[in-house]
Order: C-alpha cells, then structure tokens, then sequence
C-alpha cells in the first residue's frame, strides 16, 4: 500500500511539475541558472542511477556481472545502437557472464 | 502553404520518434516487474507519471532495496526539466484551457525535440501533437507487453535483467554527455554515489548525487551553452544539421 501512496505522489508530482511550465511567467524558468540545474540534475541523476544499479547490493559495494553489462551497454552505446538494443545487450552480457560463473 | 497531414514533416518525424520511443516501453515494463512492482503499479506509472527518465529512475531505486519515498525523489526531481520543456512548448503553440493539461502530460523530451526541430509553426504544432500522443500511446501498450512478458519470466537475475537496467540507465544518460562539462558533472556524480553507498540506506545515495548536481548546477558550470544536459534523450533529426531542420527525409 506505502509503495502505491508514493506512486501516486510521483504521478501527481510529475504531471504538475509538467504543468507548471505552463502556468508560471516566462521569466522565471527563462533564468539561466533555473535552466542550467534543470540540466545538471538530469546528468546527476541518470549517472548516479548508473552507478547505484552496477555496483550497489544494498549497503554494499559488489563487482559482478552488472559490471559487464555496464562495459557491453556502453560499446553498444559507441556503435550507435539504439536504445533497445544496448538494454538488450546490457542483459545478454550480464545473462552470459552468470553462465559463465560470475555472481 | 500549409501541407496535408500526410506529407507534413513534423507529423512524419513524430510518427516515426513514436514507434522508436514507444517500442522501448517494453524494457520499462519488464525491468519495472523485475523490480517488484505488479502490472498495474508498472501501468499507473506509464499513464500518469509518463516520462521515460522519471519512470525508470523509480523502479531503480526500488530494484536497488530504497524506500519508495526515495524514489519517488529521485522521480519528481528527474522530472524537472519537463517544467523547463513546457515553458518552451508554451511559448510555441500557445495552448489553451483543457488543452494546456494534455499538452503539459506529453511534455517530454521527444515531444519537445520534435517540435523545437521544425521552423513552421503549423509544423511545430503537428510535430509535438503526434510525437506526445503517438508515444503515449505505445509506450503504454508496450509498457503492458513488457509487464506481462516480465511477469513470466521469473527470476530477473537470470534473464540478465538487472544488467539491463544498468544498460537502460546508460543509455539515457548517454545522449547528454556532448560536452566535456557534463561528463565532468556525471563523473563527479558517480564518484559522490559511490562514496556515499555504504554510509547511507540504498536510494539516499542516488539523493547525494542530485545534492551534488544541483549545487554544480547553482554554483559552477558557467560554460557551454544554457541548457547543457536538456538535450532529449532521442535526436528526431539524426541525418540533417542544425540550420537547415525543416526538411528531415
């Protein structure tokens, strides 16, 4: 039940922060600086979330077959294969390097 | 002047981000399931909440054993840039009463990306409508094809699936790291998660690292043009160059 509560919170939240673009005077999202963190957080974040789902096992720092996925997803990246097919390399890489014994 | 819907570029530049946009729900659904949500949790997130970033950032954080106030967080704060989005489509097409509402719920980056690329405005209107509704609409009966598959699939180690989120977060991140700047922000970011994993509950690390970006965001990072890291995470118009955007084919 909490984890539907905070689903609904974050649809709310999203759908008005989508809205409030909308609705505030230009000029204050026109800021640069409004702008410029808007950018930074959305870097931040995805990075962060990278790095938390390769390494992270709760508390944990923990090198296994994610790590692989991570390297495989980004020379897919590089050759410039679309995002379905890195997401489906990420798992092969990962699927295979447990096959082959790794945690 | 104005072309029939048929041959007009934007709608057919939105048509086509749809389907490449849409098909990727799939890897939603299936990583949201692998996480732990059920199908209905999977699809109240792709109706309602509707942007590929915030989405995936939620069942991250879940997959990763954080509490869904964490996620939820890490969702609404990845959300931002839409509030920076729909300034710029409202200044564009101008919508009004009940219209603005549906317009603000496809306001995402490939909806904004598709219109922003056309220089008429009539182009600029088809382009965002189609891209905004089109992906809406598959990404969600592909959210629920992904879902219903992941639900079968049993155990998600298996199947590799936590590396595919690994991959998926990547490759969302990927597409911004144009300039030197953000990949000095991304590292520091990284670097900031990774120090703060084992002292803080999982999800607060991924927290940190917003604390760190935004402080970047308020404090540093002067140059490169406004707006680095708002780039859309797909690039409607791949084969032509900047100047000359009216005629994607």
């Amino acid at each position: 039940m909490t984890l539907w509560f905070w689903i609904v919170v974050a649809c709310v939240v999203g759908f008005l922060t989508k809205l409030l673009g909308y609705l505030v005077p230009k000029k204050w999202l026109a800021n640069p600086r409004v702008a410029r963190i808007a950018g930074t957080l959305t870097i931040g974040l995805l990075a962060s979330l990278t790095v938390a789902n390769s390494v992270a096992t709760g508390q944990q720092l923990v090198l296994d077959a994610r790590l692989g996925a991570l390297v495989a997803a980004a020379v897919a990246l590089w050759l410039k294969a679309p995002f379905l097919v890195v997401v489906i390399v990420g798992a092969a890489a990962a699927a295979g390097l447990r096959l082959l014994g790794l945690p | 002047m104005s072309t029939s819907l048929r041959q007009s570029p934007g709608a057919r530049v939105g048509l086509s981000i749809a389907v490449a946009t849409g098909l990727y729900g799939v890897s939603f659904g299936a990583l949201s399931v692998a996480s732990g949500l059920t199908v209905w949790q999977t699809q109240a997130l792709s109706l309602l909440l509707f942007s590929g970033g915030s989405q995936f950032a939620f069942i991250g954080v879940i997959a990763g054993g954080g509490t869904p106030v964490a996620a939820a967080s890490a969702a609404a704060l990845l959300g931002i840039r839409n509030a920076v989005y729909g300034m710029q489509i409202n200044v564009l097409l101008q919508p009004r009463g009940w219209w603005r509402l549906a317009a603000a719920q496809v306001t995402i980056d490939e909806s904004l990306a598709t219109s922003t690329g056309q220089t008429d405005p009539l182009e600029q209107r088809r382009g965002f409508w189609v891209a905004g509704v089109g992906i809406f609409v598959l990404w969600n009966l592909f959210t629920l094809v992904g879902s219903l598959a992941g639900d079968a699939l049993g155990d998600p180690k298996r199947w590799g699936l936590d590396g595919a989120a690994v991959a998926a977060f990547l490759a969302l991140l990927w597409p911004r790291l144009r300039s030197r700047d953000a990949g000095a922000i991304a590292a520091a970011c990284a670097l900031a998660t990774i120090l703060a994993i084992p002292f803080v509950p999982p999800g607060v690390p991924i927290l940190v690292a917003a604390v760190v970006a935004a402080a970047v965001g308020w404090f540093g990072y002067r140059a490169g043009p406004d707006g680095e890291g708002l780039e859309p995470d797909i690039d409607p118009y791949p084969d032509t160059v900047q100047t000359d955007r009216t005629d994607p084919s």
